[in-house]
């Protein structure tokens, strides 16, 4: 087995505007983010030998080829819930590696505001589909889940747990709403959030993130070649992916308050980018927070604090832009939108501006970014799958 | 000789006030509160609960007939005996049997259970009557009418109460009914239906029992009999010489309410709780006819105490906080439309899993020992592959890991619940959470499993397990 830690670049990369985009339909999304990749990349369209597509739902790789209408190139689609555009890029990554294609696109989109109500469609989850054992279980409600558990081992009140998660998404919108391409560019204050409608108790409407339209795409190719595209090109650093196998609501070792999956595949992008202390090392970190909760433990999870301390850490502004380790200086999905199969590759297209100096509103621009990490998960506490993306300056 | 050698039942825990009813519609009101089933129970789940509770203890498997008696079954076409049996996890060498259309379909069952036994044809036969009549918005039934259920086990070895006599008639007289298609039970003018039908009926079975055995009104420690409302029922007791203060039982209209098929049988449980060795009872059930019964209680009643029976469940109650909730629970209105997509069911999933999903079955690894639930190929600890032994969960009690409660989930009442909770003995259950104080719910509160309806995804009734506040 061999490392792939930088030999795979990043040459360019598009991102659409996230949102309620009534007037764009999916085809739209993806010639959009497409063609700014190309013209990032500055290549055509006819260069591209082959693509992989992230999307939910039961399509094919026609769904890209046809906006694009790309001529017969071996188009693959690959789903893994929420964690879909992690393994987009990691799937070219490796076509690359192995040398079986030079220059490839991977793409992530969803159109997800044809459907007449917010949320998931019931049917689109992580979960095998079950008559009864699934009815009337949904995203917040599973994910508060691990809210409780969490109040409860640490014995957080519930008004310190409530203050501890609303911090997280004030600090999401503090960061999206000077992101142009962000869906809800606005502030919220800690007693909006506190105060907010619950959705699933203990977790609010400011807690959850909105589910949006929205595209990305990536040009990849060997890092042997990249420099014929641009300088400024980034490379994968690593990645790792894991899936539990997703009995954590049914079997009794699990605890609810830590991401298994997230540490495993952590586990494996370190090691591959040698980073041993991702506090001190990581410039900056996207991280996948569906919910409040879900950064929260992903960022113990990650290993950017110990177990049990994110509130700690939270509290003395660790991961806000000014702090040690910004995290989702985006705005997350909290505030720059989800779009199931776009945000793995929406978190590396971050990563890779600001690497590039190219933070749009430079009120958002990190000095000197090297080396940051896209957490992409899907499914629900007890039954992950986790994609692990980090990639660096070259 | 065939007696009763056990007995339950089932009160569902909400109960609606009786002044509630006449704040939604004016008028007046006669106190007292009656029973509610939750949304997502029916006169089946109601069955398998008193069947449950009235196995406490038995071998299920010990079990060779049950009839389920209810004017409510939850299918048109399709027995419900043989779902309740499923629930309640019983063997599958059974005879199975549903009474139904009359609210007297309870005693026939019994009547048909000793006949069973005394003809050698069975050994244990579990009698579940269970009623949910939906009575019409604003009428004289709404406040009348109480969902419950109770159930007895028939037998001949263990008896705790002998049958020593009995009278039946037959009455092709009509005082409710509901044709086809209505879905409110039906009436004519109460003066009339309760005069000649069930006063002088009953009047009629309970005087032929007496003179065949040459017995009299006070020969009786106690006299059970059906009552549709509360005057009615006073009047007849009277007329038939019985001493209103110290031997009629309560016939549960205040706490309850009338309870169909179920009523006469509840009553006759409430009794039974009270009953001491050697008490004389006359247990009589109206409807279509009228059947009476002489019985006996024996020493075997003292080793029946421990079951929830009527007087638990009476105390374990939660208030309705008003009526539009009871509107909710019965679907009475006609509400916004779900933009969302219907859920979907599945009779082969449903089919295949059936021991799961019907009978709260899991599995126990020979390997490792672990309990899990859902059944799986491989286990779920061990990673051996198909080296279980099943196990019932469904009389497990537990406490919760952790909760959440849904505001936005496709469910008739919010919040949805959502539990996982660890079960006694090993194993942890994920499910909706019912019969629950959104307020009281907390980590480490000890729940118990209940058999309730899911949905009526695909056309069909959906049953499963939910978690609940362990009850009394």
């Amino acid at each position: 087995m061999e490392s792939i830690k930088d030999k795979v670049a990043i040459v360019g990369m598009g991102c659409t505007r996230f949102g309620e985009l009534w007037d764009k339909d999916a085809d739209d999304l993806i010639v959009e983010a497409a063609y700014e990749a190309l013209e990032d990349a500055k290549v055509e369209l006819k260069d591209i030998q082959a693509a992989w597509v992230g999307t939910m739902g039961q399509v094919t790789g026609a769904t890209i080829a046809s906006p694009l209408q790309l001529q017969y190139i071996p188009v693959t689609r690959v789903e893994n819930a929420c964690a879909t555009a992690a393994e987009s890029i990691r799937a070219a990554a490796l076509a690359l590696a192995a040398k079986a294609y030079d220059l490839v696109l991977a793409i992530g989109f969803e159109k997800m505001k044809d459907h007449g109500y917010g949320g998931l469609h019931p049917k689109y989850s992580a979960e095998k589909w079950h008559p009864v054992y699934t009815a009337g279980g949904t995203a917040p409600g599973r994910y508060a889940l691990a809210a409780t558990r969490y109040f409860a081992k640490y014995g957080l009140s519930q008004e310190e747990g409530k203050r501890t998660l609303a911090k997280v998404s004030v600090k999401s919108h503090h960061n999206g709403a000077r992101n142009p391409k962000a869906w809800l560019r606005r502030e919220v204050t800690l007693d909006e959030v506190m105060n907010a409608p619950i959705v699933a108790w203990p977790l609010g409407l400011y807690d959850c993130c909105g589910v949006t339209d929205g595209a990305v795409a990536a040009i990849m190719c060997r890092t042997e070649d990249a420099k014929a595209f641009r300088d400024d090109y980034v490379t994968i650093k690593g990645f790792g992916i894991s899936i539990g196998p997703g009995w954590g609501k049914t079997k009794e070792d699990y605890d609810f308050t830590h991401w298994e999956e997230t540490e495993r595949a952590a586990r494996q992008a370190y090691e591959m980018a040698g980073i041993k202390h991702p506090l001190k090392e990581l410039d900056m970190a996207e991280v996948h927070d569906c919910f409040s909760i879900s950064e929260l433990i992903a960022i113990e999870s990650l290993g950017f604090c110990p177990k049990g301390k994110a509130k700690d850490y939270i509290d003395a502004g660790t991961f806000t832009q000014e702090g040690e380790l910004p995290v989702n200086l985006s705005g997350g999905l909290k505030s720059f939108g989800h779009p199931i199969g776009a945000s793995g590759i929406r978190e590396v297209y971050e990563i890779y501006k600001q690497i590039q100096g190219k933070a749009q509103d430079s009120s958002r621009q990190l000095k000197n970014v090297r080396l940051g990490l896209a957490h992409n998960q899907g499914g629900h506490p007890g039954r992950f799958q986790c994609g692990i993306t980090i990639i660096g300056a070259r | 000789m065939a007696g009763i050698t056990s007995y339950g039942a089932y009160i569902p825990i909400y109960r609606l006030k009786r002044e509630e009813i006449a704040r939604a519609w004016g008028g007046g009101t006669r106190g007292g509160e009656k029973a509610v089933a939750n949304w997502d129970e029916d006169s089946l789940t109601m069955g398998v609960e008193a069947a449950i509770n009235c196995l406490n203890a038995i071998d299920r498997g010990l079990i060779d007939s049950l009839y389920f008696a209810s004017t409510t079954p939850p299918y048109r076409e399709k027995q419900s005996a043989s779902i309740l049996a499923a629930g309640a996890d019983l063997r599958k060498e059974l005879i199975t049997a549903d009474f139904a259309d009359s609210i007297r379909a309870g005693a026939s069952a019994v009547r048909a259970a000793l006949d069973a036994i005394n003809a050698g044809s069975a050994n244990r036969v579990l009698v579940v009557a269970s009623d949910c009549r939906l009575p019409a918005p604003s009428s004289e039934f709404e406040s009348i009418f109480g969902d419950g259920a109770a159930a007895l086990l028939i037998g001949d070895s263990e008896v705790a109460v002998d049958v020593e006599d009995s009278y039946s008639l037959t009455s092709e007289f009509i005082d409710v009914w509901r044709r086809e298609h209505d879905r409110y039970s039906r009436t004519w003018e109460d003066r009339f239906v309760l005069t000649h039908g069930y006063h002088e009926t009953t009047v009629q079975v309970v005087n032929g029992l007496l003179q065949k055995g040459n017995l009299k009104p006070t020969d009786f420690t106690k006299v059970v009999i059906y009552a549709p409302n509360t005057r009615s029922h006073t009047a007849l007791v009277r007329a038939l010489g019985f001493d209103l203060k110290t031997q009629v039982q309560d016939p549960l209209l205040n706490t309850v309410g009338d309870t169909g098929a179920a009523g006469a049988m509840m009553m006759l449980v409430a009794a039974l709780e009270e009953a001491k060795p050697g008490d004389k009872i006359l247990w009589v059930s109206y409807g279509d006819g009228a059947d009476a019964f002489i019985l006996k209680v024996k020493d075997n009643i003292e080793k029946l105490r421990d079951r929830r029976g009527i007087k638990s469940h009476l105390t374990s109650k939660m208030a309705l906080p008003n009526y539009e909730t009871y509107l909710r629970f019965r679907n009475l209105m006609e509400w916004e439309p779900e933009r969302r997509p219907q859920e979907e069911g599945s009779l082969n999933v449903l089919w295949r899993e059936r021991r799961a999903i019907l009978s709260g079955r899991g599995q126990r690894c020979r390997r490792c020992g672990h309990v899990q639930f859902p059944m799986q190929r491989v286990c779920m600890w061990c990673q051996t592959k198909d080296e279980f032994d099943e196990v019932r969960l469904s009389d497990k009690k537990g406490t919760i890991f952790t909760f959440s409660m849904d505001e936005r989930a496709m469910v008739t009442v919010l919040p949805n619940v959502l539990v996982v909770a660890d079960l006694d003995g090993g194993g942890r259950f994920y499910s909706q959470m019912t019969d629950r104080d959104p307020e009281k719910i907390e980590v480490g509160m000890p729940v118990e499993l209940t058999f309730r309806k899911i949905n009526e995804a695909g056309g069909i009734h959906n049953y499963f397990w939910k978690c609940r506040p362990v009850r009394g």
